[in-house]
Order: structure tokens, then sequence, then C-alpha cells
């Protein structure tokens, strides 16, 4: 019988009846090279989101409405013993740049700000705007 | 069925759908069908019918799906999705399923124009049989992968390239055709409408999971707003979501079995529908001294509308 990868990437082994399981390496979840995460539409955009851990509280909002799963989580285990999502950073590879994150981002000053892709990161982490500024 | 109950642990969920698909910046497709998928972790089979979700996520050599997919026409997604179904079900009689241990869920996706127009007949077909799946209509309101044509989803007012504003034309012509009564008129057992708000991602992620653990035809009906051919800058599609449910221009609520219908989201200050058309692009020409009849008219036409929801809703029917 041939195996999920077989299938996945050959025709002449799909058997009838399959459906498949989700991810070339279920466990590790491990996605076929064919799966568009690993194309680059980074080209796209002109702004990138430049993500501010120190003000996240980890609400997840960005997680769920970019169109392009783009937020990189960490599974985390909380005081009370449930999972929660941690974020840990932006796939840059996958993000178009549209700034819906940073729209939904709910935090007083944002945890998340759109800045010119020419912009350093760590220079940009430097540009952010203090409480008094926080207005405009 | 998944529980959903935080953000916090449903952003857990590793993603079959995923990035790397050719949707413009901020199309709300890509949210919805995030939202659709992550709301199950059993196997899925989806089928989706041509149109902006087909062409951007399946563009050779790449795929966005982590799940098994049907690449089908433009007008028979759900005739796709219940012959996979039935023969499904019908390996699984005979034990040759290849998974047998695993619960399988089947959804379909099609546009407004695969669902409203083309696909009608087998979307009401597969729900008249009684297959056992998930219908979700990306409404963007009108052709959008085509350049933007009219549809039988396209609100009254609404310039598209066939229903074109000029000197004597205010754009759309014919109301929007109620689609989420003409299911729950079929008698399925969950019907609902959802659209990726800021507060509605848990409505709209708790509405799929309910939908994909009840046995029989569901469907959702999604209102996607369409950056490009609404004319609204891609940060905002949630706001336009946003406003499309706190004007009632597109409430939500959920039908269970063909009568039981529950307003889900019953705004605090129900805001004026020009709230709403003044974001859009495809709405400007409305706003011209000649044109304030037609907002008053959809005005007038939502708060009807709303008002019958609110009262068929006490009612219980
Ligand atoms: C039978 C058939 N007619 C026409 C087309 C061309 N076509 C491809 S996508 C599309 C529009 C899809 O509109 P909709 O279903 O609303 O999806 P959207 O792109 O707006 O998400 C059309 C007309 C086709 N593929 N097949
Ligand atoms: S800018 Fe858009 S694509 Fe990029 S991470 Fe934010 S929401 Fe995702
Ligand atoms: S929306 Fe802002 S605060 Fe919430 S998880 Fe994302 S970056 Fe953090
Ligand atoms: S045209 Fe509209 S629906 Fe199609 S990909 Fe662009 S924003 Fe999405
Ligand atoms: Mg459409």
């Amino acid at each position: 019988m041939a195996t999920p990868k077989e299938m996945m990437t050959t025709w002449d082994s799909i058997q009838f009846g399959a459906v498949l399981p989700s991810f070339e390496d279920p466990k590790n979840k491990v996605r076929s090279k064919f799966n568009s995460f690993n194309y680059k539409v980074a080209d796209w955009r002109v702004e990138k989101p430049v993500f501010n851990r120190n003000l996240c509280i980890d609400c997840d909002f960005c997680w769920v409405f970019c169109p392009d799963s783009c937020f990189e989580v960490e599974e985390v285990v909380n005081k009370r013993g449930k999972k929660q999502a941690k974020i840990v950073g932006i796939n840059y590879d996958l993000c178009k740049g549209c700034g819906v994150c940073v729209e939904v981002c709910p935090t007083p000053i944002k945890s998340l700000l759109m800045f010119s892709e020419f912009v350093d990161n760590d220079d940009a982490l430097k540009q952010w705007p203090k409480k008094e500024d926080k207005k405009d | 069925m998944k529980n959903i109950t935080t953000l916090k642990e449903f952003a857990c969920t590793p993603d079959r759908f995923n990035g790397g698909h050719r949707l413009c910046p901020g199309c709300a497709h890509g949210m919805i069908v995030r939202e659709v998928i992550n709301a199950t972790d059993d196997d899925v089979v989806v089928s989706t019918a041509t149109g902006c979700l087909e062409v951007c996520t399946a563009i050779y050599p790449y795929t966005s799906w982590d799940v098994s997919w049907l690449h089908i026409g433009f007008e028979n997604a759900a005739a796709g999705i219940s012959g996979a179904e039935a023969m499904y079900k019908a390996l699984s009689r005979k034990n040759k399923s290849f998974n047998p241990d695993k619960n399988v869920k089947f959804v379909a996706f099609g546009g407004d124009g695969g669902t409203y127009d083309i696909g009608f007949q087998s979307l009401s077909g597969a729900t008249e049989r009684g297959h056992d799946f998930l219908y979700v209509c990306l409404d963007n309101e009108g052709y959008m992968n085509t350049g933007g044509q009219r549809s039988s989803a396209t609100p009254i007012g609404a310039h598209t390239t066939t229903s074109p504003r000029g000197r004597v034309s205010y754009g759309e012509k014919n109301r929007k055709k109620d689609l989420t009564m003409i299911m729950a008129a079929h008698g399925c057992p969950y019907v609902a409408t959802a659209t990726p708000g800021s507060k509605h991602w848990k409505d709209m992620a708790q509405k799929a999971a309910k939908a994909l653990s009840t046995v029989g035809p569901t469907f959702i009906n999604a209102l996607s707003p369409c950056t490009t051919e609404w004319k609204f800058k891609p940060e905002d599609t949630v706001e336009i979501s946003d406003l499309a449910v706190e004007t009632c221009m597109f409430p939500l609520y959920e039908i269970e079995d063909g009568h039981k219908l529950t307003i889900n989201y019953k705004p605090k200050n129900k805001l004026p529908v020009e709230e709403y058309l003044s974001k859009q692009g495809r709405f400007s020409h409305l706003f011209k001294p000649e044109n304030r009849w037609v907002i008053e008219e959809i005005q007038k036409e939502v708060d009807r509308y709303w008002e019958y929801l609110l009262r068929r809703e006490e009612a219980g029917v």
C-alpha cells in the first residue's frame, strides 16, 4: 500500500477512497515541497509589518485575521494548564503587506506597525512610538 | 465537534490552508477558508468551484491545500463533493476505505457566482439528496475573478462592469437574492451567515464547527469583502465586515432544521447604511444628489429585513 507521501506526489500511487492525512509527515507537521507554504510572495509588498514582542499580549487576532497564514506561533502552557499560542514572528515569505494585522492589533500602542520594506527591523523597533505620541 | 472557546487555544491549530496563494493582499477569502478548515481536526475533503479561491490556490506546481482537494468546474462544486461523499460512504460500507479509523468531513467552497447563479442547480440537487457535507459560499457580491461582473448576489446600487454607473445609471438595479433563506427552505439541518468581523471570529469558527459536525447538508453564506472590486484599502477588510454587521446590511444569524432562526449578533446602535456604503468605491456615485434616493431605499429595505428577522426570531419560526 502506498504511503501518504507517495500518494501526495505521484498520481500513479493514489488509491481509491484515500482521504489523505494532512501534512506529508503528519507527526512533525512537515508540508510537502509543493505546498504554496514554500512559495514566496514577498515581492508583492512595499511595506511590511514589524512585530514588537515587548508590547504583544498574545490575543492572537493577527493570527486569525491574516489571510496569508503568516503568523508563526509557539504552543505554550499557561498558568492554568491550558495550551495557548504565543506569537513568535512573521513569515515574511508569505506576507503581502496588506496591513490587516496592524489594524486588528488591540494594544494601546500597537504591537504591529507597518514600515517601509527597506527599514531594518531593529531600527524599526527603535523608532517605535512611545505613550506620549501614540495618537499619531 | 471541535470545542472552540478562546482564540489563544484556537490559534494552536496548525494551518492546513496555507499562505503563498495568490489571492489579493487583504482578500477575505483567505480569512474565511482558514477559519473553516481550522474549525475541525478531522481529515477533510474539499472541492472548490472555479473563482478567485480555486484559481489562486492551485497554481502549478503548488497547492495551498494540505487536505484532499478536488479541482472541479465553475458550476459543480456541490455535485463534486456529493460524489466524493457518496463514494467514500460506499467504500466504507465495503470496508475498503483507506483510513477507516478516521472521521472525514466533506466541504465545498464556491464564490457567489458559483453558488447563487451557475452552481445553484448542483447545490440544490446535492442538498435535496441529503449528502453529508458543508457548502461555504464566499460571497463577494460579484464575479471577481473575471474582473467584477454582477451576479444575483450584487446589492442594489453597486457599480460592476456589467451594472455600470453612468449619467443615467445608478449601478445594479436588482435586489440581492436571499440565498441563505432559499437554502433554509430546502430543509437543511443547519444554515448560517458569517463574515470575518473583528468581534466575529468565534461566531464564524463555531458555526463552521457546528456545520461540520451536523449530519446532512449544511450551508454557510460568508460575506467576503473584496478589496479589489469593492474598492477599499486592503487593510480595511475586517472593518468593512464589521460595518456590514453593524449596519445590518449583512445580519449574522443561523437557522436550524429549516425553520428555527436565531440572530447571533444584535448591534447596540444600528448604524446608518451610509457608514458601510461610503467606505467603498463601488457605491461612491450614490452620494451624488441625484442618487441619494437609492441610499434611502437601501436603508428602508435593510430596516424592513432586520425587523423581519427580529420578529421571526421572537416567534420561534
Ligand atoms: C462554465 C464556466 N463559465 C465561465 C467561467 C469563467 N469564470 C471563471 S471564474 C469566474 C467568476 C467567479 O465568480 P465567483 O463565483 O463569484 O467567485 P469569485 O471569483 O468572485 O470569488 C468566471 C465567470 C468558467 N470558469 N466556467
Ligand atoms: S500585512 Fe497582511 S499578509 Fe502580512 S502579516 Fe499582516 S495580515 Fe498577514
Ligand atoms: S494582534 Fe497584536 S497584541 Fe494581539 S497577538 Fe497579534 S501582535 Fe500581539
Ligand atoms: S479580486 Fe477580490 S475576491 Fe478575488 S482575490 Fe482579489 S480581493 Fe479576493
Ligand atoms: Mg464572487
